[in-house]
């Protein structure tokens, strides 16, 4: 079984983001990147079906800028097989990354397709939902388990009450949620052996994809701040506080 | 035109992210439809047309709408798309789940959890874990949009007097199918709807001391369990407990966090509770920063006796 799985650079997840002084956006400018960690997670679940001989060859997609090969290498020593840059410097909304995965779908035939659920930069939550539909294949979101039979996958959900597990047929998209499983560190002698590991790039036009944005975005503003409030000596003086100034018990 | 809020529900009656996201389509000052999408949840249904400012009720009943599988869902919204300027779901699991697809099969880039409505293409969304604000403009002539609950105060869930009319739901997908359900079985007020909210991180250190020790603090103030990504993952507390940039989105009257150190990705999903209550023993812990009220300690100590003196 062939598994395709999209991965995406994001500022790190440690970075605590700068709104622009311009209010265009977020400094992105000399900021960590890392593979957005639910992707991370993604690749590792392709990597251990693979390892238990279930899957048979792992491709990685990323869809960006030229700097979004790093991301693939790193991609390409965690375990996947063969990397595709859709290489762009376009900005890319998920509806168009949809569409440009959908095309690298139709090229690649994959019988599963596994991504994270979000990326930590626009928390849209939205490509693999996007994707399933354009190539009319059905989706699990928020995947916590992954079982895989001849036609069909089971997979256990984080929903809002708990866990729902529902079986959807072969091909399929399944995104990520964090307790599916935890990444695995890359190894010095896996990243010289990435080295070697084809990496094609295509463009937006070779696969017949208008990734024109949708959404204008106005202005980016930072939140009001929370002011720190005050340090109380004990329980007691807490009560108080909460009865006596907040008043909200 | 009139906008389509998809309701979520469970077959007897609405759930109040529902009547979030109504409030956030009155903004748009239009007629407002509500879609009920399930199978026997007339009673839903009935309690969707009472909802204030309800103009009408879509109720597609079919069995395959009846576990709400996305594929089955989206295709039951898409149908009625082209009578509605705007398609609104809360951000549930569900509506993250259904609407991104609608989306797609309509040919639209969803506006996901919006905090505000600027006019009738114009919102605000956060991004960054709410790190940053983007007030964004759709080009789209159909708006697809998800709505963080905690952002719109909810309608009332009475005085309204909606007609409603049944909708023939798409025959079944044949793609996917519902297997099973694990339902955390709680008596406490549901997270997301709580005035109070009592989290634990970390610092509780086992499964047990949730029960031991925070229980019975949220126990004397009649509040919901949450807690932190660290806890969740160290299988103290089922997944559904986690509050957090990927994990429910709060904003309670009072918000106790114990033994939480407050993450970026923690902070995301609380910081616009009313009053934060951090308890913890670090002093430096990043929680102080956006707590009202702190106490530098150990909970194990602390905890036991906040309880004492609630009582008092």
């Amino acid at each position: 079984m062939k598994i395709l799985v999209s991965v995406k650079r994001v500022v790190d997840f440690n970075v605590k983001v700068r709104v622009k002084a311009d209010g265009t956006g977020v400094e992105t400018a000399n900021v960590k990147m890392s593979m957005n960690p639910f992707d991370e997670i993604a690749l590792e679940e392709a990597v251990r079906l693979k390892e238990a001989g279930v899957a048979t060859e792992i491709v990685v997609v990323s869809c960006g800028v030229q700097a979004c090969q790093e991301t693939l290498r790193t991609a390409l020593a965690i375990g996947a097989d063969r990397a595709i840059l859709v290489n762009t410097d376009a900005e890319l909304q998920p509806l168009a990354v949809a569409k440009l995965l959908k095309a690298v779908s139709e090229r690649e035939k994959p019988q599963l397709v596994i991504m994270g659920k979000q990326a930590i930069d626009d928390d849209a939550n939205q490509t693999g939902q996007m994707l399933a539909a354009l190539l009319g294949w059905p989706q699990a979101t928020f995947a916590s388990k992954i079982r895989l039979e001849a036609d069909r996958a089971v997979v256990t959900r984080e929903v809002d009450g708990g866990l729902e597990t529902d079986a959807i047929k072969l091909p399929a998209v399944v995104t990520t949620d964090l307790r599916l499983n935890e990444p695995r560190y890359v190894t010095l002698p896996n990243i010289m052996k990435a080295k070697k590991k084809a990496l094609e790039v295509l463009t937006p036009d070779a696969l017949g994809v208008d990734v024109t944005p949708r959404l204008t975005t106005l202005k980016v503003v930072e939140p009001a701040k929370r002011k720190a409030g005050v340090k109380v000596a004990d329980a007691k003086a807490l009560v108080d506080k909460l009865r006596n100034d907040a008043k909200v018990i | 035109m009139a906008v389509l809020v998809v309701a979520e529900h469970d077959s007897k009656s609405v759930r109040k992210a529902t009547l979030n996201a109504v409030a956030a389509a009155q903004k748009l000052g239009s007629d407002i439809h509500v879609l009920i999408a399930g199978h026997e949840a007339g009673a839903a249904a009935k309690a969707a047309a009472q909802i204030a400012g309800v103009a009408k009720v879509l109720h597609a009943d079919a069995p395959q709408l009846r576990d709400f599988l996305a594929e089955n869902v989206a295709a039951t919204v898409v149908s009625v798309a082209k009578n509605y300027s705007h398609l609104l779901a809360p951000s549930t699991s569900n509506g993250k789940n259904v609407m991104p697809r609608v989306a797609a099969l309509l040919d639209v880039q969803q506006i996901s959890d919006i905090v505000a409505v600027e006019g009738a293409d114009s919102f605000v969304r956060p991004i960054y874990a709410g790190n940053a604000l983007a007030t964004v403009k759709s080009r789209d002539p159909l708006k697809v949009i998800t709505v963080r609950t905690t952002a719109f105060d909810a309608v009332a869930a009475a005085g309204g007097d909606a007609a409603v009319e049944k909708l023939a739901a798409p025959a079944d997908s044949g793609l996917s199918s519902f297997v099973g359900r694990e339902l955390s079985k709680s008596e406490r007020p549901e997270l997301t709807a709580a005035k109070i909210i009592v989290s634990g991180g970390r610092g509780m250190a086992s499964g047990e001391n949730f029960t031991k020790v925070l229980e019975p603090l949220a126990d004397r103030l009649g509040a919901a369990m949450g807690a932190s990504r660290a806890a969740v993952d160290a299988g103290f507390v089922p997944n559904d407990w986690q509050v957090g940039q990927t994990g429910k989105i709060v904003a309670p009257d009072l918000y106790v966090a114990v033994g939480i150190s407050g993450a970026i990705q923690h902070l995301a999903g609380m910081k616009d509770s009313r009053v934060i209550v951090a308890i913890n023993k670090d002093e430096e812990a990043p929680i102080f920063q956006v707590a009202d009220y702190g106490v530098v300690g150990d909970l194990f100590q602390i905890v036991p006796t906040l309880v004492e003196e609630l009582k008092k």
